[in-house]
């Protein structure tokens, strides 16, 4: 009987080890909504991109519905190309949706928000968002402030 | 001046010594450590002994640690009005830094001094000349699956606090403070990256296991058989258990998060 305690108590130990171990990866890495993101890809160029990383949010009126998937830089036109993965459930976003770079909070993270426009075209697989607005940077806005300032 | 000079020497052969005693005893386990595969049983009894009985300790610690983070953070960053990101805060903390290293501390204090006396007692009582008598491999019998036990334990039993401390920040900060639960979790779940830290932090947990585990053996294998030399190795245990966990943090964290 005694066996079967310490076969219990050490079954459930590790069932709990594991289940924090999942705990962590799901609610707290957030992999399983990352995970392999199914839907359709879109790019969007963009002047600055900021802090703007790999995996940063997608939101459209402040819902996620989608993730950066990749960030690399065209030499052509001299602009950073955002790929985009929506979320295929997200898939009538006019083709003249605007797509800008914003800051949750003042320190917060950045990620791309969607403005839907009015267009009867949706966005599909393979497509380029063309009106982008660039990551504010702080610095840029400060300086431009003091300069005006300074003109007065 | 020759004396301070020969003391200076003997105290560095003698550590060299140690600690070549130590390689080869570590050594000679990892060779005969599959009888606590093949006889699962052991380690089974072990995994009781070493891994159920620090669960309370690392579990209540790790509500503790996790709500005073949450309590100093907030305090610090609502000042800058980034109060929401304290889910990050004390998620990475967690699963980067404190659950492994504060779980191995606990652990080096709870279960490897047990381990230290445990191993000690049976050299002075000459149980395990005996059990070599009988042509029962002690390093089998009974270092083997108390070995393998330690190296399961700790990386779930760091797992488990940062668990623990997730859901006592939780708590603190969403329930007591009234930060929002979306901002706090969502946040949370942007900056934690699965790979570079939920695993950096288990890879240093079973890191952890393995050595502090592999010194309370060795200090009890190598006590001197009287009380007082067992009372010596099982202190030994904790202190170098402990230095050997924080300075290999210092070491992993560089390797992992560094480059």
């Amino acid at each position: 009987m005694e066996k079967r305690a310490t076969e219990m108590a050490v079954g459930a130990f590790v069932a709990l080890g594991l289940a924090a171990l999942v705990m962590l990866a799901l609610q707290v890495s957030g992999l399983a909504a990352i995970g392999t993101p199914s839907g359709y890809q879109v790019s969007a160029y963009f002047n600055n991109i900021g802090g703007l990383r790999e995996r940063a949010p997608v939101k459209a009126g402040g819902v996620t519905v989608g993730r950066v998937t990749a960030i690399d830089y065209d030499q052509r036109s001299y602009t950073a190309r955002v790929t985009l993965t929506i979320d295929g459930n997200y898939d009538a976003f006019p083709r003249d949706t605007v797509a800008s770079i914003h800051t949750s909070g003042l320190l917060g993270e950045q990620f791309v928000s969607f403005e839907p426009g009015g267009d009867v075209d949706y966005l599909g697989e393979g497509d380029t968002i063309e009106f982008t607005e660039s990551a504010i940077v702080l610095e840029r806005l400060i300086g431009q402030f003091m300069f005006q300032q300074g003109r007065d | 001046m020759t004396n301070m000079l020969a003391a200076l020497g003997r105290f560095v052969l003698g550590g060299l010594t140690r600690l070549g005693r130590a390689t080869g005893f570590g050594g000679v386990l990892l060779r005969r450590v599959g009888t606590a595969f093949t006889r699962f049983r052991l380690t089974l009894d072990q995994l009781f002994a070493i891994g159920v009985r620090t669960f309370l300790i690392v579990v209540v610690a790790g509500i503790f640690v996790g709500m005073v983070l949450a309590l100093q953070g907030y305090y610090t960053l609502v000042n800058f009005g980034a109060e929401n990101s304290l889910g990050v805060l004390v998620a990475l903390s967690l699963v980067r830094e404190l659950g492994p290293v504060v779980a191995a501390l606990l652990f080096a204090g709870r279960a490897g001094s047990a381990l230290t006396a445990e191993i000690g007692l049976m050299k002075s009582g000459e149980q395990l000349a005996a059990l070599e008598m009988m042509a029962v491999d002690p390093y089998r019998r009974i270092l083997a699956p108390r070995f393998v036990a330690g190296f399961i334990s700790l990386p779930l039993l760091a797992a488990l606090f940062s668990a623990v401390g997730v859901y006592g920040a939780w708590l603190v900060g969403v329930q007591m403070l009234g930060l929002d639960a979306g901002a706090f979790w969502g946040q949370m779940q942007d900056s934690v990256d699965f790979h570079a830290d939920v695993l950096n932090g288990l890879i240093k947990a079973v890191v952890f296991g393995a050595v502090v585990t592999w010194i309370a053996l060795f200090e009890g294998h190598d006590c001197t058989p009287t009380a007082a030399g067992i009372s010596r190795a099982t202190t030994r245990t904790v202190v170098n258990g402990s230095l050997a966990v924080l300075g290999l943090d210092f070491l992993l964290t560089a390797l992992m998060f560094g480059g």
